[in-house]
């Protein structure tokens, strides 16, 4: 090669990587710092590799998440360009501009929303609900249901004991009247050495963890939040006497059959006591079965999964959690941002984000006939997912926490009145931001 | 030249700054210098003080920076004055304040008078007994967290084994009626060092004459404690009460990672109150009132209480 020819490369070359460079944008995502946060850093290097854009990730711990993400959107700051935030987040902000819509840039790249589980789509993408204005693109599905010890279940002498007290298998339980037996069986019994207890449900106060524990029985029960032919009429439904039943159930679970000082537990609390053997049951959202199945003392077929259980009259509902992918308006690489958002609706990305550990809620992947098999919790999900009720989304979704959470916590943990009371509280306290909002 | 003490003193005097950086005035110079403080004081201080005044009267919420600000009057006010669980913060505030300075001021005090005794290793416990203030809040609030746990807190074991019960009966944290005191004494094992240290000035300060002075009257150590002792730390001991008291109506990050103000609301102490209102509800303007009415409380109780002091220190 001569000389002339081989600065003619050269020059060449870089040319090359200067118009790459020119074009590459350094994108921020936000997020919870948990387990699917990981599997998506992995994913998202196949990203960096196809758009030479300089992926970065800004994940903080569930207990701060909502004060810290929220801070930066409302503040107009410009840490994230991506940010997958809470599906109650959503009409705060699409509201207040935080987010960009993404209607055009979904017609103009062929993602329709069609192609994801209705209930992600209303969960996480849709501002105001039921109407076909999307803020977000569905990123990670995910439901609360119950994992459960197999392993102590399929054990012959428990087996027995159960049946003779009381008079049926001892088996997933359908209802939740079922799973309050299985859990006071459990209770204070040891095992291997060891006193175990019932069950790990939500209790924690600070955040939202009680409300979403609670309306997970309370949904089944027959809760609704407002007065189907009458937005925002929540007297007489939420106080319902359906509703009312629904706490005192979840009272009555915690009372009996909860490990001692799980008075302000939530996802990591509950994992732990689960991890550690403490209980036969957990509540917990789906993204933790991953890591139940890869445990080396509960994983490998020693857990098992089940939906939530039925009500007393049957219907079995489900607290949705799972968050969509927004592009945040502020974002100074929105193009890049969408891009990203491009590439992630791919189905291809979207199998291979189940693959590592990241719930899709792309329905070619969880419709494919190989995918209830896929992973023992595979079927369990679906189920969840075809079940699911979500908590309000209104922009004052954190008054409306705020107090379901101050009510449940004082009649179920401190003891304070009665259900009927705590119910008939938190109907004045919704009035009341209803009323400030301007709703009636 | 000569050598008359006033004239010695003219020369050792510095010539004036002004005389050396040409146009300008003492006072000018002196303004260089403080301006700037003045400067941050009124941004970081003062600016906030008068806008949190302004948005109080507001109906402006800082996660709606579309919604049109509307002005309501005193309407906040009334509302954070006719709010029963902002009365019960109040409450639960005023039974931890109470609570615990009346626990770190006697202990403080007690182990202030015992380190004030010369005795062999004395300066080796002062040390030891000061290590929980130098611990993070929030370190101290995980750490106990920890040992309230009923099924391996060493704080239950310990307490299970005094009263021949079951560690795991009870929950220090999850109990309504014991949760408010198990933040008390966290507090109180963190802080009473800082009582303390502030007591041991106040005695150290006291001169041995008046002792010996007493005992050349005969008085009693019981009558020198309350006529000599007492009288001559109470600043120190007002003081003390004082920087705990502010310190723990503004009590935050501990109870937070101890209790996170439940169960229920019975340890929503009104930091966390207002925390919960200002920035996950985002009610600004009623935070803002509810903030004023904070502001207000302690600024006159803390005035109150220092004119009490000075009195007591000018006796």
């Amino acid at each position: 090669m001569n000389s002339k020819l081989l600065t003619t490369a050269c020059v060449g070359a870089l040319m090359t990587v200067a118009a790459t460079t020119a074009q590459a944008d350094d994108l921020t995502l936000c997020w919870a710092a948990w387990d699917p946060a990981n599997a998506l850093v992995e994913l998202s290097k196949e990203f960096e590799a196809q758009s030479g854009h300089n992926m970065s990730f800004e994940f903080v711990p569930w207990p701060n998440f909502a004060d810290r993400m929220l801070n930066e959107l409302n503040s107009g700051g410009k840490l994230c360009d991506l940010m997958i935030g809470d599906s109650q987040w959503i009409g705060g902000a699409a509201e207040s501009g935080q987010y960009l819509k993404m209607n055009d840039f979904f017609d103009a790249n062929g993602i329709t929303m069609d192609d994801f589980i209705p209930a992600t789509v209303a969960g996480y993408s849709e501002w105001p609900k039921g109407t076909p204005n999307y803020w977000a693109l569905p990123a990670f599905g995910d439901v609360v249901g119950w994992t459960y010890r197999k392993d102590w279940f399929e054990r012959p002498e428990l087996q027995a004991e159960f049946q003779e007290k009381y008079g049926h298998a001892l088996d997933v339980p359908t209802t939740f009247a079922e799973l309050q037996q299985i859990a006071e069986f459990f209770q204070g019994r040891e095992i291997d050495g060891t006193t175990v207890y019932g069950a790990a449900i939500y209790t924690e106060r600070g955040s939202e963890g009680i409300t979403m524990g609670a309306m997970d029985v309370l949904y089944s029960y027959g809760f609704q939040y407002e007065n189907p032919d009458k937005p925002y009429d929540v007297d007489g439904f939420v106080n319902a006497p359906n509703a009312v039943a629904g706490l005192e159930f979840y009272k009555s679970l915690y009372d009996c059959c909860t490990p001692p000082g799980s008075s302000n537990a939530y996802m990591s609390e509950n994992i732990d006591a689960y991890k550690s053997g403490q209980v036969a049951l957990q509540m917990n959202f789906a993204f933790i079965w991953p890591g139940i199945e890869a445990d080396a003392n509960v994983g490998g077929g020693k857990s098992g999964y089940f939906p939530n259980p039925a009500g007393p009259d049957g219907d079995a509902y489900a607290q949705l959690g799972g968050q969509g992918i927004s592009v945040v308006a502020n974002s100074e690489s929105v193009d890049a941002a969408l891009e990203y958002i491009k590439w992630f609706a791919e189905p291809a990305v979207q199998a291979k984000w189940w693959e590592l550990g990241g719930y899709s809620a792309l329905r070619a992947v969880v419709e494919d006939p190989g995918f209830a098999t896929s992973q023992p919790y595979a079927q369990t999900f679906l189920d969840s997912m075809a079940i699911v009720k979500d908590f309000w989304a209104e922009p004052s979704y954190a008054s409306l926490l705020q107090a379901s959470q101050r009510r449940f916590h004082d009649y179920v943990i401190a003891g304070n009145g009665t259900a009927q009371e705590a119910m008939d509280g938190l109907v004045e306290d919704w009035i009341e931001v209803f009323d400030d909002e301007g709703k009636y | 030249m000569s050598n008359a003490p006033s004239d010695l003193a003219a020369r050792a005097t510095p010539e004036p700054v002004a005389r050396r950086i040409r146009g300008l005035s003492d006072r000018a110079i002196a303004w260089i210098f403080v301006g700037p403080t003045i400067l941050i004081l009124l941004a970081v201080n003062i600016f906030p003080l008068i806008w949190t005044i302004r948005l109080s009267f507001t109906n402006f919420r800082v996660n709606r920076p579309n919604a049109e600000v509307e002005w309501v009057g005193l309407k906040n006010y009334s509302r954070v004055l006719n709010d029963p669980d902002i009365w019960m913060s109040m409450q639960a505030t005023a039974h931890f304040l109470i609570w615990t300075i009346v626990l770190q001021v006697l202990i403080g005090f007690s182990l202030a008078y015992l380190i004030n005794k010369k005795f062999k290793g004395n300066d080796m416990w002062t040390t030891i007994i000061v290590l929980p203030m130098m611990l993070s809040p929030a370190v101290v609030g995980n750490f106990w967290t920890f040992l309230y746990q009923p099924q391996i807190g060493l704080f239950n074991y310990v307490v299970g084994f005094l009263i021949g019960a079951d560690p795991s009966s009870f929950s220090m944290i999850g109990d309504v009626n014991l949760a408010p005191w198990s933040i008390v004494i966290v507090d109180t094992w963190m802080w009473t060092p800082f009582v303390m240290l502030i007591c041991l000035a106040g005695l150290r300060s006291i001169p041995d004459s008046i002792y010996e002075a007493a005992e050349c009257d005969r008085a009693s150590k019981w009558r020198q404690f309350w006529t000599i002792t007492i009288p001559m730390a109470l600043p120190f001991l007002m003081l003390a009460v004082l920087f705990r008291g502010i310190e723990n109506f503004k009590m935050f990050d501990l109870v937070v990672q101890l209790t996170g103000g439940g169960p229920g609301s019975i340890t929503e102490l009104t930091s966390i109150n207002l925390k919960r209102e200002a920035f996950e509800k985002w009610r600004t303007g009623y935070a803002s009132a509810y903030a004023v009415i904070l502001f207000v409380t302690v600024f006159g109780l803390a005035s109150i209480y220092v004119k009490a002091l000075n009195k007591v220190k000018d006796r």
